[in-house]
């Protein structure tokens, strides 16, 4: 890396990001980078395990081709069931042994964005890396797990992810903190690269401690005719999190969506959306959120670029308010530089309609029940092409929330 | 004491007070008809019943098997044995009509697994009420009501809105949902108690019913055997009525 790159990036580490609260990263300490070592997934320990599921990651891969573990800042776990077509290692080891994975280093996201990707850059973060080879198309997702381990540490991760083209993947990423890690800070640099005709599904579930603080940065590069579909989840407490996934649709005929469900509880303060450029003729994109506050901050934000003609473009966001003194706010944003483009949003912000709740409990059902299920609905209901496991986690989330209550 | 007595309910929706001292009962087992223009009050009185929000009773009592239920909640009023069809109840966007039909079985006394015998076997899959046409609609909350079995039901002019194809299978359904799924009469086992709002009287070819009342500006005018009370609306309209003073009061 050359001095001038170095010296812009360090710059960087005093740029606030552009939304969010700011955080004060000499607050923390860099987490450790050589974290207990997992052989087999089935022996991880009880606790972990435990905060695993709670975000979509099974011990029991049984129905994964792929796993990984991060806790804190070093890879704990790495293995590949589906052996051929798959990649699938630490970030670190393969730029070093693969000369062709160096293309994708830094290239989709510009180090100097704000001070948690120039951190990630200067330090030489380490993460995971998916390759996926053309023409492969894996039949059970792969899962990735980042762990905060360390009390006021930090995490700074960057992984790679490409699908190579006509391939296709699907992953489930759960992000968590364990060893009563509360006071933490978890940044994660993700650049993703998708193929002409591939197609890449991410869901990412988080699950952290109400006071830990969440920076992910994700770009994607998406090529001709190939699709990407971005879940994203958090549906427990909080400190901050604050994520703007950015998609470009490079590719003619690229196509992608974002669907973000979130609840913010009490002093939980999350600010995320996704946003699209919409660059060759003929992509389309499609950004749906859900959320739910109960007395904390919710801001979803949304924006469609079109930069083409002949794209098409729909943004949503929906937001429930079931409990005052917390604050919702809905942001989208459309911006056309051609006059052959169709995009449209919608947003919405208010409470559950009454007589659907009453509707329900006239069956039988108590307000507290009718409220789950209606919530359960509203969360992932008009989200297209949810994997199962998700709903099953989202469901089991709500459920465990006692929502209604 | 009767299985359901209404006593001189008032109730007001919005700033607007729509039922002005309404009375009468139902015996168990039971079949009434409730006639009126519209904008009489009928569907606040059966919301009232079931214990809609959005009605507030502002005097009066509701008395259901012994039990006053004026200020029970709608899930209470459902346990204690009341069902609803409603004429057109709310689209309820992520909740799929299978999930509602099995929780409601599960809160009920019926059980799941009719859909077919309603044609629904294709929704279940589908949010509740959203893009059902009013035959599908009527066909839904059938099939819920099926599940939930109720000891009282109140239906909501169940044939509007439904097309000559389906009016055969609705009506036969709300046959069954009251006389149960009896063949030559044989299976004689506790007739449900029903209270029905008709305009056209249509789903009386598909039912018997013991009563009639006629539901004027919030109060009821006058009662008779519905056949004729039907007879004598589709030939002089509800003008007589109107002008007629009697307020039905029964102790």
């Amino acid at each position: 890396m050359s001095d001038d790159r170095q010296d812009s990036v360090k710059q960087a580490l005093g740029k606030a990001a552009a939304f969010g609260p700011d955080i004060d990263m000499n607050k923390f300490a860099e987490g450790e980078r050589k974290p207990e070592q997992i052989e087999k997934l089935q022996d991880t320990p009880d606790d972990l395990a435990k905060r695993m599921e709670n975000v979509g990651v099974t011990a029991d891969d049984s129905h994964r081709d792929g796993t990984i573990l991060f806790i804190d800042n070093g890879m704990s776990h790495c293995s590949n069931r589906a052996q051929d077509g798959l990649i699938i290692m630490d970030t670190k080891q393969a730029l070093q042994k693969f000369e062709w994975a160096r293309q994708y280093n830094w290239k989709a996201l510009d180090p100097t964005k704000d001070k948690y990707t120039a951190k990630t850059y200067l330090e030489d973060s380490d993460g995971y890396f998916l390759y996926i080879k053309p023409g492969y198309h894996l039949k059970y997702p792969v899962q990735t797990c980042m762990m905060l381990g360390k009390h006021q540490g930090i995490q700074n991760l960057h992984n790679i992810i490409v699908v190579d083209h006509d391939a296709s993947m699907e992953i489930i990423t759960g992000c968590t903190t364990v060893h009563g890690a509360n006071e933490a800070l978890h940044v994660g640099v993700s650049e993703m690269y998708i193929g002409d005709n591939a197609s890449l599904s991410f869901s990412m579930i988080h699950s952290w401690n109400d006071h830990t603080a969440v920076r992910p940065r994700t770009n994607v590069m998406i090529g001709k005719n190939a699709r990407y579909v971005n879940n994203y989840v958090v549906l427990d407490p909080v400190g901050t999190v604050q994520s703007f996934p950015t998609a470009f649709l490079n590719g003619e005929g690229a196509s992608c969506s974002f669907n973000t469900m979130c609840i913010a509880h009490e002093n939980s303060d999350i600010d995320t959306g996704g946003c699209a450029m919409l660059n060759a003729r003929g992509t389309n994109a499609e950004i749906l959120s859900r959320n739910i506050t109960y007395g904390g901050k919710m801001v979803a934000r949304g924006r469609l670029v079109g930069n083409a003609p002949g794209i098409k473009a729909h943004l949503e966001c929906r937001s429930i308010v079931q409990k005052d003194g917390g604050v919702t706010e809905a942001i989208p944003e459309l911006e056309a530089h051609f006059a052959d483009v169709e995009m449209t949003h919608e947003a919405a912000v208010g409470k559950i309609a009454q007589d659907q709740i009453e509707y329900l409990m006239s069956r039988g059902l108590t307000q507290d029940n009718a409220v789950s299920m209606i919530v359960r609905g509203f969360l992932v209901g008009g989200i297209k092409g949810l994997p199962q496991s998700l709903r099953t986690e989202i469901d089991k989330a709500v459920d465990k929330a006692n929502l209604g209550s | 004491m009767s299985f359901l007595e209404i006593k001189d309910l008032h109730v007001t929706a919005g700033d607007r007070e729509i039922l002005k001292g309404v009375s009468f009962s139902m015996e168990e087992g039971e079949t009434c008809i409730l006639f009126g223009p519209n904008g009489s009050g009928k569907s606040t009185l059966l919301a009232s019943i079931m214990g809609y929000g959005q009605m507030k009773i502002t005097a009066g009592h509701i008395i259901f098997k012994d039990q006053d239920i004026t200020h029970k909640t709608v899930d209470e009023r459902a346990r204690l044995g009341i069902g609803m069809m409603m004429q057109r109840p709310p689209n309820v966007t992520g909740v799929k009509l299978g999930d509602l039909v099995k929780v409601t079985a599960a809160n009920g006394h019926g059980k799941t697994g009719q859909e077919t015998e309603f044609k629904m076997e294709d929704f279940l899959d589908r949010d509740v009420n959203v893009g059902f046409s009013g035959g599908e609609i009527k066909r839904s909350e059938l099939l819920q009501l099926a599940a939930q079995a109720p000891d009282f039901v109140m239906l909501d002019e169940p044939e509007s809105g439904v097309d000559l194809e389906n009016i055969g299978l609705i009506g036969r359904k709300v046959h069954e949902l009251i006389y149960g799924d009896t063949h030559c009469g044989a299976d004689k086992h506790k007739r449900v108690s029903a209270l029905v709002i008709t305009h056209t009287g249509q789903i009386l070819d598909y039912i018997g019913a013991d009563k009639a009342y006629i539901l004027i500006d919030g109060q009821i005018r006058c009662t008779g055997r519905p056949a004729d009370l039907l007879k004598d609306i589709k030939e002089n309209g509800y003008g007589d009525c109107k002008s007629c003073q009697t307020i039905v009061k029964i102790q």
